[in-house]
């Protein structure tokens, strides 16, 4: 058994009524990849802070890298590196100042925050910003910058809330890719996301929250097979074909989801049910086959609604 | 001073190296738009050209309140000094940082590493102490240029000058802890207003009738301008350590509001 790297036991946060964390248990293990994921306002940030040691919880025991962030918050903030959702860089200052500063707030000396802010820049590809005001990079570099500023301190832990929010894609691509590379370091990565594609891509395994608490625990692969089936068919069809084929599908499919624009037929084997379904005299407009990803998970265990 | 006042402060809120790291953060800053500084120093300059020596030439003598006679230049200078200093610490210590405070979030990043609520207060409080003795040594240049102080008291009243500072830098960190939005700060600007009109800066608080006078009392900028005219004047007595000491009080309230606040902000 391995030792755990972070633990929550009934861990809660409440901002006065409003529970924003209710009574959660996980285990992050050292240089795993784990994942917050769910909907906005599902918990994560708070969860987050709360492994931060900036906010202390409600109830429940916590522990990180041993210690407990209510009294040992200085400690073990020292020991992390913290990648937040928003933008906080300090815009006063250049590239080489944000990155030196936040090195001093550790207490580093300065000719080795230097010999680091070097390596840094290389790694997330902005050596030639050096001098540059944050103001005049672009949202990727911004995030970069905040990545390199999170690895100042050489942490064993490092806390991303939404690493890729509002990027296109190609700037995503170089954060994933910086983010695998830590990983094979051997570094501890806590990931907290609403895109699929992105926890599948970067985590061994993952919580889906949703209302403050967990409701699914797992690896992306594990998740799938458990709350979905392998395959799923979209289909389109004409207004009158739609309720003369329902029956017949859902004598086949394992389950179906009637959206307004498509239906969604979840199945283990595509072509078989595909097959049936043209032999029993269903014709859709159009047929998409696909694998089942953590997206069909997501949208089963936290709905389709918007929650706000 | 501050360093001196934190070790009374609880051990988890005392202020460690931190406070250090984030002046030079501000140094950092300040490097680039030095000429910012300058800008809030003119205003007593001004004033003491335009109402000191301008004004002083109608006025003539005055008396101050301890008898001594005096041209009304020598009168205006120190209560303007006060105000310099006054105005360094309130500069420094509303707008900047509730900038940093609310949109800039430059104090969310600072704790996600080891620094500490108290290092936050104490250093930003340090540093705009800092900003308002840089106006108040500027000031007393210019006093002791056109004659109206002599070097040795000059001295003693940049002390007299740090502790305005401290505890005006202190009161403004603590009141910006209850602004929400940039509208606030007209309030501010009708505190510090009358404070520096009715503090016995430009005339002294006996011209008012004795009712009004210990309403008067109130303003902190009352006790510096005492404290800084005794100082220039060389005129020592007993109740400067009452002013002083009220500075000190309305600081240490000061600080202990902001780090309180401050955490509750930050750290919720």
């Amino acid at each position: 058994m391995v030792e755990s790297l972070v633990v929550g036991r009934g861990l809660s946060k409440k901002f006065g009524d409003f529970t924003a964390v209710d009574n959660i248990d996980f285990d992050i293990h050292p240089g795993e990849a784990f994942g917050f994921l769910g909907p906005n306002g599902a918990g994560k940030s708070s969860t987050m802070r709360m492994i931060g040691a900036v906010s202390p919880p409600t109830s429940g025991r916590l522990s990180v890298l041993g210690m407990d962030p209510s009294t040992e918050g200085i400690k073990i903030r020292g020991r992390l590196g913290v990648v937040p959702q928003e933008d906080n860089l300090d815009r006063e200052l250049s590239v080489y100042e944000n990155l030196l500063t936040h090195g001093r707030y550790f207490h580093m000396k300065r000719a080795e925050i230097d010999v680091r802010i070097v390596d840094l820049l290389e790694f997330v590809q902005l050596t030639e910003r050096l001098d540059d005001r944050v103001d005049l990079l672009s949202g990727g570099m911004k995030r970069r910058l905040i990545i390199a500023r999170g690895l100042i301190n050489q942490p064993e832990l490092v806390i991303l809330d939404e690493p890729t929010t509002g990027l296109d894609p190609q700037a995503r691509h170089v954060v994933w890719d910086r983010l695998y590379q830590l990983k094979r370091d051997g570094v501890t990565l806590i990931i907290t996301t609403h895109y699929m594609d992105e926890a599948e891509q970067l985590c061994d395994r993952l919580v889906v929250m949703d209302r403050g608490r967990i409701v699914a625990e797992g690896s992306p692969r594990e998740l799938i097979e458990r709350y979905s089936t392998r395959d799923v068919l979209e289909m389109r069809f004409a207004a009158d074909q739609h309720r003369h084929a329902m029956p017949i599908i859902e004598e086949v499919a394992e389950r179906t989801e009637d959206l307004p624009d498509r239906l969604m037929i979840y199945t283990h084997n595509a072509d078989e049910v595909s097959a049936e379904l043209a032999r029993r005299g269903v014709h859709p407009v159009s047929t998409l086959i696909r694998r089942s990803t953590l997206e069909d998970v997501f949208l089963r265990l936290t709905g389709r609604q918007l929650i706000e | 001073m501050s360093l001196l006042l934190a070790g009374w402060l609880p051990p988890q809120s005392r202020p460690t190296r931190g406070a250090g790291r984030l002046i030079q953060r501000n140094l950092l800053v300040y490097k680039r738009i030095w000429l910012v500084i300058i800008a809030g120093f003119c205003e007593p300059v001004f004033y003491l050209l335009g109402v000191g020596v301008g004004l002083g030439e109608f006025v003539g003598e005055v008396t101050t309140e301890g008898g001594v006679s005096l041209s009304y230049a020598a009168f205006v200078a120190p209560g303007l000094l006060a105000a310099s200093a006054m105005n360094g610490a309130i500069i420094e210590s509303t707008f900047p940082i509730f900038f940093k405070l609310h949109y800039n979030r430059t104090y969310d990043a600072v704790l996600s590493t080891p620094m500490r609520v108290a290092d936050i207060a104490v250093g930003e409080i340090l540093w705009s102490q800092l900003r308002a003795a840089i106006y108040a040594c500027g000031f007393l240049v210019l006093m002791y240029i056109v004659g109206l102080t002599d070097t040795l008291w000059a001295v003693v009243a940049i002390l007299g000058a740090l502790l305005v500072g401290f505890t005006f830098s202190a009161a403004g960190f603590a009141a910006v802890t209850f602004m929400r939005t940039w509208h606030d700060f007209d309030m501010i600007q009708l505190v510090i207003l009358p404070l520096f009109l009715f503090s016995g800066t430009f005339y002294p608080l006996s011209v008012y009738p004795s009712f009004l006078q210990p309403i008067m009392q109130i303003s902190p900028l009352y006790h510096g301008t005492e404290l800084l005219r005794a100082f220039t004047l060389g005129s020592f007595d007993w109740t400067l350590l009452a002013h002083a000491g009220v500075l000190v009080a309305v600081g240490l309230v000061g600080l202990a509001i902001t780090s309180r606040r401050l955490g509750r902000t930050l750290l919720k």
